[in-house]
């Protein structure tokens, strides 16, 4: 091998393996979706703003926040046991990572629970889609289209969870996918702190 | 996570005070909702403090504060100016709500 040869062959050796931003490829990858994805809420949170500041009879039909802060303070404290089973994950503890991560599947799952018996309570009341007794009849939609897009993420995240735990747990995946997953369901949690004010905290009937 | 990063994003301690931080600024952003002020201040104090929520939860929850500068920069500058970008129609929305039509 001629000197150019192997010059050349380190210099594609290194371009290949070199990761840009020189961290892990799925940290890339689900750092450019979480941007996507912050996109996509924010595009559907400033189209809800938009309807909300253009009606002027805006429904406020939220007499009680009982039910929304537990589900704020179930989500912030699933992020934590997240960290927690991320933190098992780094240190070879199996066991404790797989037992948390599936503590922060059950309280996503608690969440998504508690988020349709909201929902059932304002359809109970009459709220649809177009329609509803208290106001604009776009708050439904409008309504269901930013807490269902966040509904689905928990729920993907959930599943997400279980899968993941499950297969770390059998040494099929490491604790550099635990991380991966965790940046995704903190970012789940982060949303819900833009959709709690703007959704149901300005809608509160005084 | 690296030796040095994961020195530097601390130990479970920090995990938990940022978690207390965040819930404490959850419970503020209830607790703006009952003041007797304008929907419109309500709005720009509970986004301020959403913002500084999001703010610890990457830098800290996501571990963005550890992560390579140069893709922290990337990042946060892609991220805030598309969010930015989204924010040119709102004077259309007041002019819904008034029934002005639009201009000629």
């Amino acid at each position: 091998m001629s000197q150019a040869d192997s010059t050349l062959e380190g210099h594609a050796t290194g371009l290949a393996v070199g990761p840009a931003f020189s961290i892990p490829t799925k940290k890339l990858a689900i750092w450019l979706f979480i941007i996507a994805d912050t996109m996509t809420f924010a595009a559907c949170l400033v189209a809800y703003g938009f309807l909300r500041n253009g009606s002027a009879d805006w429904p406020r039909p939220f007499h009680n926040i009982t039910n929304v802060a537990l589900m704020t303070f179930i989500l912030l404290t699933s992020s934590l046991t997240m960290l927690i089973g991320l933190r098992a994950a780094r240190a070879g503890d199996k066991a404790v990572a797989f037992r948390w991560t599936m503590i922060t599947a059950a309280l996503g799952i608690l969440f998504a629970l508690l988020h349709v018996r909201e929902w059932m309570g304002l359809i109970h009341e009459g709220m649809t889609l177009f329609k509803n007794p208290w106001g604009n009849g776009l708050f439904g939609a409008a309504f269901f289209s930013v807490t269902g897009l966040h509904l689905t993420h928990v729920t993907g995240g959930v599943i997400a969870l279980l899968a993941v735990g499950v297969r770390y747990r059998a040494g099929r995946y490491n604790a550099d996918d635990i991380e991966v997953l965790g940046l995704y369901w903190h970012f789940v949690d982060l949303v819900w702190m833009f959709v709690v004010p703007l959704v149901y905290l300005l809608n509160l009937a005084h | 996570m690296t030796i040095v990063e994961a020195s530097k994003s601390g130990g479970m301690g920090k995990d938990l005070v940022v978690y207390l931080c965040l819930l404490a600024l959850a419970g503020l952003q209830f607790a703006i909702a009952f003041q007797n002020i304008d929907t419109s201040q309500m709005l720009v104090r509970m986004l301020a403090v959403a913002i500084v929520e999001a703010g610890l939860a990457v830098l800290f929850f996501m571990h963005l504060w550890t992560e390579k500068r140069g893709f922290a920069m990337f990042v946060l500058v892609f991220t805030i100016f598309v969010l930015l970008a989204m924010q040119y129609g709102w004077t259309d929305s007041t002019r819904m709500v008034v029934g002005a039509p639009f201009a000629k």
